[in-house]
Protein backbone atom coordinates (compact mmCIF):
# COMPACT_ATOMS: atom_id res chain seq x y z
CA UNK A 1 0.00 0.00 0.00
CA UNK A 2 1.18 3.52 -0.57
CA UNK A 3 1.25 5.09 2.89
CA UNK A 4 1.56 8.92 2.01
CA UNK A 5 -1.48 8.36 -0.73
CA UNK A 6 -3.67 6.12 2.33
CA UNK A 7 -3.22 9.28 4.53
CA UNK A 8 -3.74 12.00 2.14
CA UNK A 9 -7.22 10.71 1.31
CA UNK A 10 -8.04 10.35 4.61
CA UNK A 11 -7.05 13.80 5.38
CA UNK A 12 -9.17 14.96 3.38
CA UNK A 13 -12.27 12.82 3.08
CA UNK A 14 -12.31 14.09 6.74
CA UNK A 15 -12.42 17.48 5.90
CA UNK A 16 -14.63 17.33 2.91
CA UNK A 17 -16.92 15.68 5.33
CA UNK A 18 -16.21 17.96 8.45
CA UNK A 19 -19.27 19.80 7.91
CA UNK A 20 -21.84 17.24 8.92
CA UNK A 21 -19.64 14.74 11.00
CA UNK A 22 -16.23 14.68 12.65
CA UNK A 23 -16.22 11.86 14.87
CA UNK A 24 -15.49 8.24 12.65
CA UNK A 25 -15.69 4.24 13.43
CA UNK A 26 -12.69 2.62 12.36
CA UNK A 27 -14.88 0.65 9.67
CA UNK A 28 -15.82 4.13 8.18
CA UNK A 29 -11.85 4.45 7.08
CA UNK A 30 -11.55 0.89 5.34
CA UNK A 31 -14.11 2.25 3.21
CA UNK A 32 -12.06 4.78 2.26
CA UNK A 33 -9.26 2.59 0.83
CA UNK A 34 -11.39 -0.56 0.06
CA UNK A 35 -8.81 -2.10 -1.55
CA UNK A 36 -6.71 -2.65 1.75
CA UNK A 37 -7.22 -5.21 4.41
CA UNK A 38 -8.83 -3.81 7.73
CA UNK A 39 -5.91 -4.71 9.68
CA UNK A 40 -3.42 -2.71 7.46
CA UNK A 41 -5.87 0.74 7.54
CA UNK A 42 -6.51 0.49 11.74
CA UNK A 43 -2.52 0.96 11.62
CA UNK A 44 -2.78 3.66 9.04
CA UNK A 45 -4.93 5.26 10.89
CA UNK A 46 -3.51 4.90 14.29
CA UNK A 47 -0.01 5.87 13.57
CA UNK A 48 -1.83 8.85 11.96
CA UNK A 49 -3.03 9.77 15.49
CA UNK A 50 0.63 9.04 16.91
CA UNK A 51 1.47 11.96 14.64
CA UNK A 52 -1.03 14.17 15.71
CA UNK A 53 -3.30 13.93 12.53
CA UNK A 54 -6.19 12.36 13.82
CA UNK A 55 -7.29 11.74 18.00
CA UNK A 56 -9.68 9.45 19.38
CA UNK A 57 -12.91 9.66 21.32
CA UNK A 58 -13.98 7.20 23.53
CA UNK A 59 -17.14 6.67 25.64
CA UNK A 60 -15.57 3.74 27.22
CA UNK A 61 -17.18 1.42 25.34
CA UNK A 62 -16.38 2.85 21.53
CA UNK A 63 -13.91 4.58 20.30
CA UNK A 64 -14.06 7.25 17.37
CA UNK A 65 -11.61 8.67 15.48
CA UNK A 66 -11.35 12.03 14.07
CA UNK A 67 -9.68 15.04 12.41
CA UNK A 68 -7.47 16.49 15.73
CA UNK A 69 -9.20 19.79 17.30
CA UNK A 70 -12.11 19.36 15.34
CA UNK A 71 -15.69 19.00 16.24
CA UNK A 72 -16.73 20.86 19.48
CA UNK A 73 -16.04 17.79 21.68
CA UNK A 74 -12.49 19.53 22.68
CA UNK A 75 -13.84 22.95 23.36
CA UNK A 76 -16.37 21.67 25.70
CA UNK A 77 -14.23 19.60 28.21
CA UNK A 78 -11.85 22.41 27.95
CA UNK A 79 -9.45 19.82 26.58
CA UNK A 80 -8.00 22.36 23.27
CA UNK B 1 -19.00 18.16 58.68
CA UNK B 2 -19.97 16.60 55.18
CA UNK B 3 -19.80 19.53 52.32
CA UNK B 4 -22.95 17.96 51.01
CA UNK B 5 -26.40 17.23 52.72
CA UNK B 6 -26.69 13.38 51.30
CA UNK B 7 -29.70 11.93 52.98
CA UNK B 8 -31.00 9.82 50.26
CA UNK B 9 -27.32 8.12 50.11
CA UNK B 10 -27.07 7.86 53.64
CA UNK B 11 -30.40 6.06 53.56
CA UNK B 12 -27.84 3.24 51.39
CA UNK B 13 -25.80 2.70 54.57
CA UNK B 14 -28.71 1.41 56.61
CA UNK B 15 -29.01 -1.64 55.13
CA UNK B 16 -26.94 -4.91 56.43
CA UNK B 17 -24.20 -5.04 53.98
CA UNK B 18 -20.90 -2.68 53.81
CA UNK B 19 -21.88 0.10 51.65
CA UNK B 20 -19.87 1.96 49.52
CA UNK B 21 -21.49 5.15 50.56
CA UNK B 22 -19.48 4.63 53.72
CA UNK B 23 -16.42 3.83 52.03
CA UNK B 24 -16.60 7.27 50.22
CA UNK B 25 -17.46 9.12 53.26
CA UNK B 26 -14.65 7.58 55.07
CA UNK B 27 -12.27 8.74 51.91
CA UNK B 28 -13.76 12.31 51.78
CA UNK B 29 -12.74 12.44 55.56
CA UNK B 30 -9.11 11.06 55.20
CA UNK B 31 -8.54 13.52 52.47
CA UNK B 32 -9.77 16.59 54.54
CA UNK B 33 -7.73 15.68 57.23
CA UNK B 34 -4.37 14.92 54.94
CA UNK B 35 -2.45 13.41 57.66
CA UNK B 36 -0.31 12.27 55.81
CA UNK B 37 0.29 15.49 54.41
CA UNK B 38 -0.10 14.65 50.68
CA UNK B 39 0.56 16.89 48.24
CA UNK B 40 -2.77 16.45 46.90
CA UNK B 41 -2.83 16.96 42.72
CA UNK B 42 -6.74 17.27 42.45
CA UNK B 43 -9.21 19.01 44.48
CA UNK B 44 -8.92 17.45 48.16
CA UNK B 45 -12.69 17.70 48.08
CA UNK B 46 -13.15 15.46 45.08
CA UNK B 47 -14.95 13.05 47.01
CA UNK B 48 -17.46 15.48 48.98
CA UNK B 49 -18.17 16.73 45.76
CA UNK B 50 -18.66 12.67 44.29
CA UNK B 51 -20.92 12.10 47.19
CA UNK B 52 -22.71 15.61 46.47
CA UNK B 53 -23.31 14.73 42.57
CA UNK B 54 -24.49 11.23 43.20
CA UNK B 55 -27.11 12.53 45.97
CA UNK B 56 -28.41 14.94 42.91
CA UNK B 57 -28.37 12.09 40.49
CA UNK B 58 -30.46 10.19 42.82
CA UNK B 59 -32.65 13.22 43.66
CA UNK B 60 -33.42 13.99 39.52
CA UNK B 61 -33.92 10.19 38.79
CA UNK B 62 -30.63 11.11 36.01
CA UNK B 63 -27.24 11.13 35.70
CA UNK B 64 -24.83 13.94 36.04
CA UNK B 65 -21.88 12.64 34.16
CA UNK B 66 -21.41 13.40 30.51
CA UNK B 67 -20.40 10.27 28.28
CA UNK B 68 -16.82 10.38 27.19
CA UNK B 69 -14.16 12.13 25.81
CA UNK B 70 -10.88 12.69 23.63
CA UNK B 71 -8.56 12.54 26.91
CA UNK B 72 -6.16 9.63 26.87
CA UNK B 73 -1.93 9.00 26.83
CA UNK B 74 -0.17 9.44 24.27
CA UNK B 75 -0.10 6.67 21.44
CA UNK B 76 -2.90 4.92 23.43
CA UNK B 77 -6.09 4.67 22.49
CA UNK B 78 -7.70 2.97 25.43
CA UNK B 79 -6.86 2.83 29.23
CA UNK B 80 -8.75 6.28 29.73
CA UNK B 81 -12.19 6.73 29.90
CA UNK B 82 -12.91 10.94 30.15
CA UNK B 83 -15.67 11.41 32.86
CA UNK B 84 -16.99 15.31 32.90
CA UNK B 85 -19.97 16.45 35.25
CA UNK B 86 -22.29 18.30 33.67
CA UNK B 87 -22.96 20.77 37.35
CA UNK B 88 -19.31 21.59 37.37
CA UNK B 89 -19.67 24.68 39.06
CA UNK B 90 -21.93 23.28 42.00
CA UNK B 91 -19.31 20.47 42.19
CA UNK B 92 -16.25 21.73 40.90
CA UNK B 93 -13.84 18.80 42.58
CA UNK B 94 -15.51 16.56 39.63
CA UNK B 95 -15.52 18.89 36.87
CA UNK B 96 -12.91 16.64 35.81
CA UNK B 97 -12.96 12.99 36.98
CA UNK B 98 -11.56 10.47 34.13
CA UNK B 99 -11.17 7.00 35.27
CA UNK B 100 -8.27 4.71 34.06
CA UNK B 101 -7.97 1.20 33.76
CA UNK B 102 -4.62 -0.38 35.01
CA UNK B 103 -3.67 -3.96 33.54
CA UNK B 104 -3.90 -6.11 36.23
CA UNK B 105 -1.63 -8.75 37.17
CA UNK B 106 -2.54 -12.60 35.91
CA UNK B 107 -4.06 -14.25 38.46
CA UNK B 108 -5.10 -11.05 40.40
CA UNK B 109 -1.72 -11.80 42.46
CA UNK B 110 -0.06 -8.36 44.37
CA UNK B 111 2.23 -8.15 46.72
CA UNK B 112 0.95 -5.93 49.72
CA UNK B 113 4.29 -3.74 49.12
CA UNK B 114 2.60 -3.29 45.29
CA UNK B 115 -1.24 -2.53 46.71
CA UNK B 116 0.11 0.49 48.51
CA UNK B 117 2.37 1.77 45.94
CA UNK B 118 -0.90 2.06 43.59
CA UNK B 119 -2.82 3.42 46.47
CA UNK B 120 -0.04 5.88 47.35
CA UNK B 121 0.37 6.90 43.39
CA UNK B 122 -3.75 7.38 43.98
CA UNK B 123 -3.96 9.22 46.56
CA UNK B 124 -1.20 11.64 45.12
CA UNK B 125 -2.55 11.96 41.73
CA UNK B 126 -6.34 10.76 41.68
CA UNK B 127 -9.32 10.83 43.95
CA UNK B 128 -7.69 7.96 45.95
CA UNK B 129 -10.97 5.85 45.41
CA UNK B 130 -10.67 2.63 43.35
CA UNK B 131 -12.52 -0.11 41.70
CA UNK B 132 -11.23 -3.45 42.55
CA UNK B 133 -11.48 -4.69 40.17
CA UNK B 134 -14.27 -3.55 37.11
CA UNK B 135 -15.96 -6.61 35.85
CA UNK B 136 -12.92 -7.22 33.18
CA UNK B 137 -10.73 -7.61 35.74
CA UNK B 138 -8.67 -4.53 35.47
CA UNK B 139 -7.62 -2.49 38.75
CA UNK B 140 -9.95 0.31 38.37
CA UNK B 141 -8.57 4.74 39.50
CA UNK B 142 -12.13 6.67 39.62
CA UNK B 143 -11.31 10.50 38.91
CA UNK B 144 -8.67 12.21 38.22
CA UNK B 145 -7.89 15.34 36.40
CA UNK B 146 -6.74 15.59 32.80
CA UNK B 147 -2.95 17.25 33.83
CA UNK B 148 -2.30 13.89 36.24
CA UNK B 149 -2.60 11.36 33.21
CA UNK B 150 0.57 10.99 32.01
CA UNK B 151 1.93 11.66 35.00
CA UNK B 152 0.20 8.46 36.38
CA UNK B 153 1.03 6.68 32.98
CA UNK B 154 4.80 7.71 33.88
CA UNK B 155 4.61 6.43 37.52
CA UNK B 156 2.78 3.04 36.48
CA UNK B 157 5.00 2.08 33.30
CA UNK B 158 8.91 3.56 34.48
CA UNK B 159 8.19 2.58 38.08
CA UNK B 160 5.79 0.20 38.92
CA UNK B 161 6.20 -2.34 36.11
CA UNK B 162 2.47 -1.86 35.14
CA UNK B 163 0.72 -0.81 32.30
CA UNK B 164 -2.77 0.49 31.33
CA UNK B 165 -5.42 -1.81 29.77
CA UNK B 166 -7.70 -1.91 27.32
CA UNK B 167 -10.85 0.03 26.73
CA UNK B 168 -12.98 1.44 23.52
CA UNK B 169 -12.96 -0.99 20.32
CA UNK B 170 -9.66 -2.41 21.83
CA UNK B 171 -8.72 -6.16 22.91
CA UNK B 172 -9.78 -5.76 26.43
CA UNK B 173 -7.23 -6.79 29.25
CA UNK B 174 -7.18 -10.52 29.28
CA UNK B 175 -7.76 -12.10 32.25
CA UNK B 176 -8.13 -15.71 34.22
CA UNK B 177 -8.56 -18.01 37.21
CA UNK B 178 -5.69 -18.42 39.54
CA UNK B 179 -4.76 -21.74 37.86
CA UNK B 180 -2.36 -24.06 38.96
CA UNK B 181 -0.85 -21.60 41.24
CA UNK B 182 -3.50 -22.79 44.15
CA UNK B 183 -6.06 -24.60 42.24
CA UNK B 184 -5.06 -28.55 41.21
CA UNK B 185 -7.97 -28.94 38.77
CA UNK B 186 -6.41 -26.41 36.35
CA UNK B 187 -5.80 -27.86 33.34
CA UNK B 188 -3.77 -25.57 31.73
CA UNK B 189 -1.00 -23.10 33.44
CA UNK B 190 -4.10 -20.10 32.85
CA UNK B 191 -1.55 -17.10 34.05
CA UNK B 192 1.36 -18.21 31.92
CA UNK B 193 -1.20 -17.77 28.45
CA UNK B 194 -2.88 -14.86 30.45
CA UNK B 195 0.46 -13.08 30.43
CA UNK B 196 1.60 -14.37 27.00
CA UNK B 197 -1.70 -12.73 25.13
CA UNK B 198 -1.42 -9.76 26.90
CA UNK B 199 2.34 -9.26 25.77
CA UNK B 200 1.57 -10.58 22.54
CA UNK B 201 -1.41 -8.09 21.56
CA UNK B 202 0.00 -5.36 22.71
CA UNK B 203 -1.36 -3.36 20.28
CA UNK B 204 -4.83 -4.54 19.87
CA UNK B 205 -4.77 -3.79 23.67
CA UNK B 206 -3.61 -0.15 23.41
CA UNK B 207 -5.39 1.22 20.11
CA UNK B 208 -8.20 0.31 18.58
CA UNK B 209 -8.27 -2.56 16.24
CA UNK B 210 -12.27 -3.58 15.87
CA UNK B 211 -15.37 -2.68 15.51
CA UNK B 212 -16.46 -3.04 19.07
CA UNK B 213 -14.90 -4.72 22.05
CA UNK B 214 -13.11 -7.98 22.37
CA UNK B 215 -12.80 -10.16 25.58
CA UNK B 216 -10.51 -13.12 26.06
CA UNK B 217 -10.85 -14.80 29.33
CA UNK B 218 -9.13 -18.04 31.18
CA UNK B 219 -10.75 -20.71 32.97
CA UNK B 220 -8.23 -23.52 33.75
CA UNK B 221 -11.16 -26.01 33.85
CA UNK B 222 -15.04 -25.92 33.33
CA UNK B 223 -15.55 -24.22 36.51
CA UNK B 224 -15.18 -21.24 35.14
CA UNK B 225 -14.80 -19.11 37.83
CA UNK B 226 -13.73 -15.66 35.49
CA UNK B 227 -17.03 -17.22 33.67
CA UNK B 228 -15.60 -16.97 30.73
CA UNK B 229 -18.11 -18.47 29.17
CA UNK B 230 -21.20 -15.71 30.12
CA UNK B 231 -18.85 -12.83 29.49
CA UNK B 232 -16.13 -13.41 26.80
CA UNK B 233 -15.89 -13.31 22.80
CA UNK B 234 -13.18 -15.70 23.20
CA UNK B 235 -13.41 -18.33 25.96
CA UNK B 236 -10.59 -20.48 26.93
CA UNK B 237 -11.71 -23.40 29.47
CA UNK B 238 -9.30 -26.22 30.10
CA UNK B 239 -10.60 -29.57 29.88
CA UNK B 240 -9.56 -33.34 29.53
CA UNK B 241 -9.35 -35.98 26.32
CA UNK B 242 -9.17 -39.21 28.62
CA UNK B 243 -11.23 -40.47 31.76
CA UNK B 244 -12.19 -39.00 35.18
CA UNK B 245 -9.30 -40.22 37.40
CA UNK B 246 -11.46 -42.68 39.93
CA UNK B 247 -10.02 -43.55 43.42
CA UNK B 248 -12.70 -45.97 44.72
CA UNK B 249 -10.93 -46.27 48.03
CA UNK B 250 -12.40 -42.52 48.38
CA UNK B 251 -15.19 -43.45 46.81
CA UNK B 252 -15.84 -45.58 49.66
CA UNK B 253 -14.81 -42.70 51.89
CA UNK B 254 -17.32 -40.14 50.77
CA UNK B 255 -19.98 -42.94 51.17
CA UNK B 256 -19.09 -43.74 54.50
CA UNK B 257 -19.04 -40.35 55.68
CA UNK B 258 -15.43 -40.24 56.03
CA UNK B 259 -14.79 -37.13 54.21
CA UNK B 260 -17.13 -34.05 54.05
CA UNK B 261 -18.69 -33.31 50.55
CA UNK B 262 -17.75 -30.22 48.51
CA UNK B 263 -14.56 -30.30 50.83
CA UNK B 264 -16.84 -29.08 53.49
CA UNK B 265 -18.37 -26.00 51.29
CA UNK B 266 -22.20 -26.74 52.61
CA UNK B 267 -21.29 -28.09 56.06
CA UNK B 268 -23.16 -25.42 57.65
CA UNK B 269 -26.21 -26.52 56.79
CA UNK B 270 -28.26 -29.71 58.08
CA UNK B 271 -28.65 -31.58 54.81
CA UNK B 272 -28.29 -35.65 56.21
CA UNK B 273 -25.86 -37.83 55.82
CA UNK B 274 -24.24 -37.70 52.11
CA UNK B 275 -25.89 -40.20 49.46
CA UNK B 276 -23.76 -40.63 46.34
CA UNK B 277 -26.75 -41.70 44.14
CA UNK B 278 -29.05 -38.61 44.96
CA UNK B 279 -26.29 -35.79 45.09
CA UNK B 280 -23.84 -37.03 42.37
CA UNK B 281 -24.67 -40.18 40.04
CA UNK B 282 -28.14 -39.37 39.52
CA UNK B 283 -27.59 -35.75 38.63
CA UNK B 284 -25.14 -36.36 36.55
CA UNK B 285 -26.38 -34.09 33.37
CA UNK B 286 -24.93 -36.68 30.91
CA UNK B 287 -26.38 -39.48 32.77
CA UNK B 288 -22.98 -41.47 32.39
CA UNK B 289 -22.26 -42.52 35.78
CA UNK B 290 -23.72 -45.57 37.65
CA UNK B 291 -22.88 -47.44 40.87
CA UNK B 292 -21.90 -51.30 39.73
CA UNK B 293 -21.38 -53.40 42.67
CA UNK B 294 -20.78 -51.07 44.55
CA UNK B 295 -17.82 -49.25 42.57
CA UNK B 296 -18.50 -46.07 40.98
CA UNK B 297 -18.39 -46.33 37.11
CA UNK B 298 -17.89 -43.30 34.45
CA UNK B 299 -18.58 -43.46 31.01
CA UNK B 300 -16.49 -41.02 29.79
CA UNK B 301 -16.90 -41.04 26.24
CA UNK B 302 -20.50 -39.51 27.44
CA UNK B 303 -19.32 -37.11 30.11
CA UNK B 304 -19.40 -33.21 29.30
CA UNK B 305 -16.98 -32.43 31.98
CA UNK B 306 -19.26 -30.77 33.83
CA UNK B 307 -17.19 -31.06 36.87
CA UNK B 308 -20.25 -31.35 39.27
CA UNK B 309 -18.70 -35.33 40.26
CA UNK B 310 -15.37 -33.93 40.73
CA UNK B 311 -16.53 -30.63 42.50
CA UNK B 312 -18.69 -33.17 45.18
CA UNK B 313 -16.26 -35.33 45.69
CA UNK B 314 -12.69 -33.99 45.26
CA UNK B 315 -10.36 -37.13 46.86
CA UNK B 316 -12.22 -39.64 44.72
CA UNK B 317 -12.00 -37.84 41.29
CA UNK B 318 -10.01 -35.91 39.51
CA UNK B 319 -9.59 -34.37 35.97
CA UNK B 320 -7.62 -36.90 33.61
CA UNK B 321 -3.98 -35.76 32.01
CA UNK B 322 -4.31 -35.40 28.75
CA UNK B 323 -5.11 -31.61 28.97
CA UNK B 324 -5.96 -28.51 26.72
CA UNK B 325 -8.44 -26.42 26.65
CA UNK B 326 -11.70 -25.76 24.49
CA UNK B 327 -12.25 -22.49 22.72
CA UNK B 328 -16.01 -20.88 23.07
CA UNK B 329 -17.30 -17.93 20.95
CA UNK B 330 -19.69 -15.09 20.99
CA UNK B 331 -20.25 -14.32 25.06
CA UNK B 332 -21.79 -11.40 25.71
CA UNK B 333 -23.50 -9.13 28.88
CA UNK B 334 -26.38 -7.79 27.08
CA UNK B 335 -25.79 -4.11 25.64
CA UNK B 336 -27.00 -4.21 22.42
CA UNK B 337 -29.34 -7.68 21.83
CA UNK B 338 -29.95 -9.94 24.60
CA UNK B 339 -27.16 -12.01 26.66
CA UNK B 340 -25.36 -14.83 25.05
CA UNK B 341 -23.44 -17.65 26.42
CA UNK B 342 -20.42 -18.85 24.19
CA UNK B 343 -20.85 -21.99 21.76
CA UNK B 344 -18.38 -24.29 21.71
CA UNK B 345 -15.96 -23.65 18.33
CA UNK B 346 -12.71 -26.16 19.29
CA UNK B 347 -13.63 -28.88 21.24
CA UNK B 348 -10.13 -29.81 22.30
CA UNK B 349 -6.77 -27.62 21.06
CA UNK B 350 -3.40 -28.37 22.91
CA UNK B 351 -2.12 -25.62 25.01
CA UNK B 352 2.06 -25.05 23.90
CA UNK B 353 3.59 -22.12 25.14
CA UNK B 354 6.80 -23.94 23.47
CA UNK B 355 5.60 -23.31 20.48
CA UNK B 356 4.00 -19.70 21.29
CA UNK B 357 0.19 -21.48 21.60
CA UNK B 358 0.54 -21.26 17.89
CA UNK B 359 -2.84 -23.57 17.37
CA UNK B 360 -4.79 -21.37 19.55
CA UNK B 361 -3.35 -18.16 18.16
CA UNK B 362 -3.97 -19.06 14.58
CA UNK B 363 -7.76 -19.77 15.02
CA UNK B 364 -8.11 -16.18 17.17
CA UNK B 365 -6.50 -14.60 14.04
CA UNK B 366 -8.86 -15.93 11.54
CA UNK B 367 -11.75 -14.82 14.22
CA UNK B 368 -10.47 -11.53 13.80
CA UNK B 369 -10.07 -11.24 10.24
CA UNK B 370 -13.54 -12.13 9.69
CA UNK B 371 -15.15 -9.61 12.65
CA UNK B 372 -12.88 -7.25 11.10
CA UNK B 373 -14.21 -7.07 7.80
CA UNK B 374 -17.85 -8.05 8.21
CA UNK B 375 -18.83 -6.90 11.82
CA UNK B 376 -20.97 -3.93 11.84
CA UNK B 377 -20.13 -0.87 14.12
CA UNK B 378 -20.67 -1.67 17.81
CA UNK B 379 -21.77 -5.88 16.83
CA UNK B 380 -20.02 -8.14 19.44
CA UNK B 381 -18.34 -11.41 17.59
CA UNK B 382 -21.57 -13.52 19.14
CA UNK B 383 -24.04 -10.95 17.41
CA UNK B 384 -22.04 -11.48 13.82
CA UNK B 385 -21.87 -15.12 14.46
CA UNK B 386 -25.81 -14.66 14.85
CA UNK B 387 -26.26 -12.23 12.02
CA UNK B 388 -24.28 -14.53 9.38
CA UNK B 389 -24.37 -17.88 11.28
CA UNK B 390 -21.88 -20.12 12.60
CA UNK B 391 -21.48 -22.33 9.26
CA UNK B 392 -20.19 -19.05 8.14
CA UNK B 393 -17.80 -18.76 10.98
CA UNK B 394 -16.58 -21.91 10.05
CA UNK B 395 -15.94 -21.54 6.70
CA UNK B 396 -13.97 -18.28 8.16
CA UNK B 397 -12.12 -20.58 10.22
CA UNK B 398 -11.50 -23.54 8.27
CA UNK B 399 -12.80 -25.17 11.08
CA UNK B 400 -14.69 -28.67 9.80
CA UNK B 401 -18.21 -28.60 10.94
CA UNK B 402 -18.41 -31.77 14.25
CA UNK B 403 -20.99 -32.85 16.39
CA UNK B 404 -20.21 -31.11 19.13
CA UNK B 405 -20.89 -28.23 17.30
CA UNK B 406 -24.83 -29.40 17.69
CA UNK B 407 -26.76 -27.87 20.58
CA UNK B 408 -29.22 -30.07 20.00
CA UNK B 409 -29.95 -32.71 16.68
CA UNK B 410 -32.38 -31.19 14.03
CA UNK B 411 -33.64 -27.99 16.13
CA UNK B 412 -30.06 -25.74 14.96
CA UNK B 413 -28.24 -28.41 13.14
CA UNK B 414 -25.76 -25.43 12.23
CA UNK B 415 -24.60 -27.04 9.17
CA UNK B 416 -26.36 -27.43 6.15
CA UNK B 417 -24.73 -29.44 2.83
CA UNK B 418 -22.99 -26.85 0.10
CA UNK B 419 -23.94 -27.53 -3.43
CA UNK B 420 -20.49 -28.66 -3.99
CA UNK B 421 -20.90 -31.10 -1.78
CA UNK B 422 -23.34 -32.83 -3.14
CA UNK B 423 -23.11 -35.18 -5.71
CA UNK B 424 -24.91 -33.76 -9.12
CA UNK B 425 -25.83 -30.67 -6.99
CA UNK B 426 -29.12 -29.37 -6.25
CA UNK B 427 -30.43 -30.11 -9.55
CA UNK B 428 -30.25 -33.72 -10.19
CA UNK B 429 -32.34 -35.19 -11.73
CA UNK B 430 -35.12 -36.64 -9.44
CA UNK B 431 -36.85 -39.14 -12.05
CA UNK B 432 -33.39 -40.57 -12.60
CA UNK B 433 -32.64 -40.79 -9.51
CA UNK B 434 -35.90 -43.04 -8.51
CA UNK B 435 -34.66 -45.24 -10.78
CA UNK B 436 -32.55 -46.67 -8.92
CA UNK B 437 -33.51 -45.43 -5.49
CA UNK B 438 -37.42 -46.56 -4.29
CA UNK B 439 -38.93 -44.31 -1.85
S1 LIG C 1 -11.69 -22.22 36.87
FE1 LIG C 1 -11.18 -24.30 37.55
S2 LIG C 1 -8.92 -24.30 37.52
FE2 LIG C 1 -9.56 -22.16 37.56
S3 LIG C 1 -9.61 -21.61 39.74
FE3 LIG C 1 -11.68 -22.21 39.12
S4 LIG C 1 -11.81 -24.36 39.70
FE4 LIG C 1 -9.64 -23.86 39.62
S1 LIG D 1 -18.14 -34.32 35.05
FE1 LIG D 1 -20.35 -34.00 34.94
S2 LIG D 1 -20.96 -35.06 33.07
FE2 LIG D 1 -18.94 -35.86 33.61
S3 LIG D 1 -19.34 -37.65 34.89
FE3 LIG D 1 -19.11 -35.93 36.29
S4 LIG D 1 -21.19 -35.19 36.64
FE4 LIG D 1 -21.25 -36.49 34.80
Amino acid sequence: MDIEAARETILTTLKKKSKSKSKFYLKDFYKMIPDEKPRAVKNVVNKMVQDELLEYWSSGSTTLIGLKGMGKQAHAEDED
Amino acid sequence: MAKHETPLLDQLESGPWPSFVSDLKQEAEARAKNERNIEYQIPVDAVDDLLGVLELSFKHGRTHWKHGGIVGVFGYGGGVIGRYCDQPDNFPGVAHFHTMRVNHPAGKYYTTEYLKQLCDLWDFRGSGITNMHGSTGDIIFLGTTTPQLEEIFYELTHNLNQDLGGSGSNLRTPSDCIGSSRCEWACFDTQAICHFMTKEFQDELHRPAFPYKFKFKFDGCPNCCVASIARADISFIGTWRDDIRIDQDAVQGYIAGDYPPNGGAHADGNWGAFDINKEVVNICPTGCMSMQDGKLEIDNKECTRCMHCINVMPRALRPGTDTGLSMLVGAKAPILDGAQMGSLLVPFVEVNPDNDYEAIIEVIEALWDWWMEEGKNRERLGELIKRQGFQKMLDMTGIKPMPQHVQEPRTNPYIFWKEDEVPGGFNADITEFRKHHLR
